[in-house]
């Protein structure tokens, strides 16, 4: 078994593990930090994938090189967005909770001091 | 087929370690100290991968950012975890790991069953080297061949910044994001505010320059300028700019906007959108790399400071 192997066998199980705690944990910023997990696992395995693809001197295709360093941007802005969202709502109702049940109560912004 | 090294099967033993622990671990703060440890362990992976330029985002964005953003999250959340929160029943999490399992198998079974033909673009993006005049393929791929990419990826960044900016409370519109950071001005944390970034900034410039022939980029660089900016802001030695500042926005737009407009020259002077004229190309690159490092450090920095939280009189 080569070495990429094993690294794809790493990003498989990283995924599984992602939506995993996607799904079970109740916080939000756990779901979040598992999203990201998830996400890491799939650009592992462009990397494994383009590993493959070593060519006229360059040790991995870079066009799927290209398009995980782009990933790996948007992923990052769109964590620090769900982060936003999730501290403003914490900020408004006073906790994080995503069930139904417990709707916030219609809290006002705290003035300005 | 080479016989993995025993560096490489601890490695990904670890990081598979890493992952169960960020997935399984009570307290979100120590999930989020797992993710980043994570994180960097996975930059490691990817230098394994002989993918360097990715290995650099990688530690720099996912590990080193990322990591903040999760930690700074954690600590203000940390009240929140003393509300009790049900875990979902046993039904739903027994589906649910048999769901993942059966998707992680599926890929693992892909990843162990490769045909033996590949196909890859790395001899087309060698071959053409010489319509860019920089040697680096990825920033080749990055700047050139896929540039669109990278121009769209750069207005994502600005939708997040304005999708973070409108969360603000009414009373801090326009204001300055996040806290007012308060440290001892004689403390180890603003020494090393004043020490560090002349340093960093050295660096992140470097870093942006041999992207055209080693790995690196814009990214990268930018990446580092930003953390700079974060530590002058974190030992309060400057504050966060209020977000109404006009300066601020065009420094925002400045690397989308380059982008945009040498792309609508290239569909006016030459072939089709975006594309450079050979004899101008590297000086084109350089130019638009220039304003998407300051583009990339700004927004990364925001995005990090958050949503506004005073208003910009005081």
């Amino acid at each position: 078994m080569s070495a990429v192997t094993v690294f794809g066998l790493c990003a498989a199980a990283a995924v599984g593990l992602g939506l995993y705690g996607l799904i079970t944990n109740p916080q939000p910023l756990r779901k979040i930090i598992a999203f990201n997990l998830l996400g890491s696992g799939v650009f592992l395995l462009f990397g494994v994938i383009g590993r493959r693809g070593a060519a006229a001197g360059v040790g991995n295709d870079p066009v799927p090189q290209a398009l995980v360093i782009t990933g790996v941007v948007v992923a990052f802005s769109a964590t620090a967005l769900a982060i936003a969202l999730l501290l403003r709502l914490f900020q408004k109702a006073g906790s994080t909770t995503l069930s139904n049940g417990a709707l916030p109560s219609a809290g006002s912004d705290p003035p300005s001091g | 087929m080479s016989v993995a090294t025993v560096f490489e099967i601890v490695l990904a033993a670890v990081v598979l370690g890493l992952g169960i622990w960020t997935t399984a671990v009570r307290e979100t703060y120590s999930a989020t100290v797992g993710f980043i440890a994570y994180g960097l362990l996975v930059a490691l992976i990817w230098v394994r991968l002989d993918a360097v330029d990715v290995a650099l985002t990688e530690a720099a964005i996912g590990g080193g950012l990322g990591g903040v953003l999760l930690l700074g999250a954690a600590a203000r959340l940390r009240n929140a975890e003393l509300v009790a929160t049900e875990a979902p029943g046993k039904v739903t999490r027994v589906s649910a790991a048999a769901l993942s399992i059966l998707i992680a198998a599926a890929l693992a079974g892909a990843v162990l069953m490769l045909p033996d033909s590949v196909s890859t673009l790395a001899p087309t993006v060698v071959a053409h080297t010489w319509a860019t005049g920089l040697t680096n393929p990825i920033t080749n791929v990055l700047m050139a061949f896929r540039a669109m990419d990278t121009m769209l990826e750069k207005v994502v960044l600005l939708l997040a910044i304005v999708g973070v900016w409108s969360l603000a409370p009414d009373s801090a519109w326009g204001g300055h994001p996040g806290p007012r950071h308060q440290t001892d001005p004689h403390g180890v944390l603003a020494f090393l505010a004043r020490l560090l970034p002349p340093v960093g900034i050295v660096v992140g410039i470097y870093i942006l320059w041999t992207g055209a022939n080693h790995p690196g980029g814009a990214f990268q660089g930018g990446a580092i300028l930003a953390s700079m900016w974060l530590l002058a802001i974190m030992a309060g030695l400057t504050d966060t700019p209020p977000v109404s500042s006009r300066r601020l926005r065009f420094i925002l737009i400045a690397g989308p906007g380059l982008f945009l407009i040498v792309g609508l020259g290239g569909l006016w002077f030459g072939a089709a959108f975006l594309a450079y004229p050979p004899a101008l190309a590297k000086p084109l690159i350089l130019g638009i790399e220039i304003a998407m490092i300051l583009t990339i450090a700004t927004t990364l920095g925001l995005l990090l400071a958050g949503a506004p939280e005073r208003s910009a009189e005081r």
